[in-house]
């Protein structure tokens, strides 16, 4: 059973996963390279955020782990088993219950508090990449703070599409310096990010660790006559009612037909159960 | 004989349990940073006098071979050298090369001495671990990222850590210890002068 270390990595490796992290936190924004590992799970299961979360677990955390909202896709149950076996830490699939939470492409929709962290896995951190693909120049233009050609290509969109068409990853501005991918989380979760809890960002592949203390001004990038939109589907969810939650379009029958349902599939879950409370409740008080 | 003593007193004092214990220590690190001015414990280290409990856990939790560590003043003695060595295996360096120093605020002086990242990689800089008599939420205001309206802290001085975030992107950061007690402020951390709070 303990042919690994605490949270699978070497002491090693950990310090230096949490010595970036820490420099992530002083200079928010900004990518900090780090060596990544090989970690024991296929390729395309977002390693940098495992490894986040394996420097930052101790075995008193309660762990979540939600794959485009949902807890129970392969990739969340596994990474959930990981840590359970390496770490010892309590799961949950309760957003308010846990205390560390990685997420692949999601915000959860309960706001989250001081005491709690949520983890990132990244792919590309770099949000200039799709416009220089030197890192040198990335790192050059970040120093100076050139960032003229992002609003370039998010003015084009505009003028191609008359709105900004990007839905996903859509790039911020970190405390007025760094402007930061926030991974390809969708737009509509981009205002939440400046909240209570602790961020940390993992790219495993293109090792880069970068982190926002609670509280840290994040701005979507935008313009004074196309202001950002947090925009999502014009529908509520089919299974709890919420109106105020991003919503997958799933298809349920063979005829095409579709349905929108919440992402964040805890957040639908909770919701669900109120209802069935509140009917069994009001039930009860119809044949009392 | 003499250095016999000194290799066993070096031998003691690390955690008892590396990992577990290493985790819990650099969560509290980790809070103290992600949120300048809060005041965490860490304990589980006995470092030789005069490092503290909480300078003695930053080094066994954050140092190893790849990290220079500068023991400034009296920091730099051979009990705390050989316990450095015991448990981490980080190499003593002058300030202008170290990745960490320890000492008291007089001591860490010349703070123009340490690296404070460069343009492109801000994050090649050093952070500066400051022994205190005491440390409380009171004196100097902080704000900025982590700080959710305003925070207070003892530091030594306040302008120092006004021309540190002048730098920003580039700067130190700081951690300051007193006893288990650890608090931390970055390059981020805007201070002004407080009265009596
Ligand atoms: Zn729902």
């Amino acid at each position: 059973m303990n042919d690994y270390n605490f949270a699978y990595l070497d002491e090693q490796t950990k310090r230096m996963i949490r010595r970036a992290i820490l420099k992530g936190l002083a200079i928010p924004g900004y990518q900090v390279p780090f060596a990544s590992r090989e970690m024991p799970m296929p390729f395309g299961w977002g390693t940098g955020g495992v490894q986040v979360s394996a420097a930052t677990l101790t075995p008193e955390d309660v762990f979540k782990v939600i794959d485009q909202g949902a807890d129970d896709t392969t990739n969340a149950v596994s990474i959930r088993k990981f840590f359970q076996a390496t770490a010892g830490v309590d799961t949950t699939e309760e957003t308010d219950k846990a205390t560390v939470i990685q997420t692949r492409h999601r915000i959860p929709e309960a706001a989250l508090n001081e005491d709690q962290i949520l983890v990132y896995q990244v792919p590309i951190p770099e949000p200039l990449r799709f416009l220089e693909p030197r890192e040198t120049e990335t790192r050059k233009m970040h120093s100076l703070e050139e960032y003229g050609l992002m609003h370039v290509k998010l003015y084009e969109d505009i003028a191609r599409h008359g709105a900004i068409a990007t839905a996903y990853a859509y790039p911020v501005k970190v405390e007025g310096r760094y402007v930061m991918d926030p991974s390809p989380i969708p737009k509509f979760d981009n205002p939440k990010m400046t909240m209570p809890a602790i961020q940390l960002f993992g790219a495993g592949r293109e090792q880069r660790i970068y982190a926002l203390p609670p509280y840290t001004e994040v701005v979507s990038l935008d313009f004074e006559d196309y202001p950002f939109e947090a925009s999502k589907a014009d529908h509520s969810c089919e299974l709890c009612g919420a109106d105020d939650s991003y919503l997958d379009e799933v298809i349920v029958d063979d005829q095409g037909g579709r349905i929108f349902v919440c992402s964040d599939t805890a957040y639908c879950a909770s919701r669900q159960t109120a209802l069935q409370d509140a009917a069994a409740a009001q039930h009860e008080e119809i044949s009392a | 004989m003499l250095a016999t003593a000194t290799s066993t007193s070096a031998m003691q004092g690390g955690f008892k349990d590396v990992p577990t214990e290493a985790a819990r220590q650099f969560r509290a690190i980790m809070n103290a940073i992600a949120r300048p001015g809060r005041i965490e414990t860490l304990d589980g280290a006995t470092p030789p006098a005069p490092m503290s409990v909480a300078a003695g856990v930053m080094v066994l939790t954050l140092c190893d071979p790849d990290t220079g560590l500068h023991l400034a003043g009296d920091h730099d003695t051979p009990n705390i050298r050989a316990w450095v060595q015991f448990h981490t295996g980080a190499p003593i360096v002058p300030a202008e090369d170290a990745d960490f120093a320890i000492g008291r605020w007089d001591a860490l002086a010349p703070l123009t001495t340490y690296a404070i990242g460069t343009p492109e990689y801000p994050d090649r800089s050093a952070t500066l671990i400051v022994e205190m008599d005491a440390l409380s939420s009171t004196g100097a205001i902080l704000t900025g990222p982590g700080i959710k309206d305003t925070a207070r802290l003892s530091l030594p001085e306040t302008d120092a850590f006004l021309r540190n975030a002048l730098l920003f992107p580039l700067g130190l950061d700081f951690f300051f210890c007193a006893d288990t007690r650890l608090a931390s402020l970055p390059r981020t951390t805007k201070v002004t002068k407080g009265g009596a709070s």
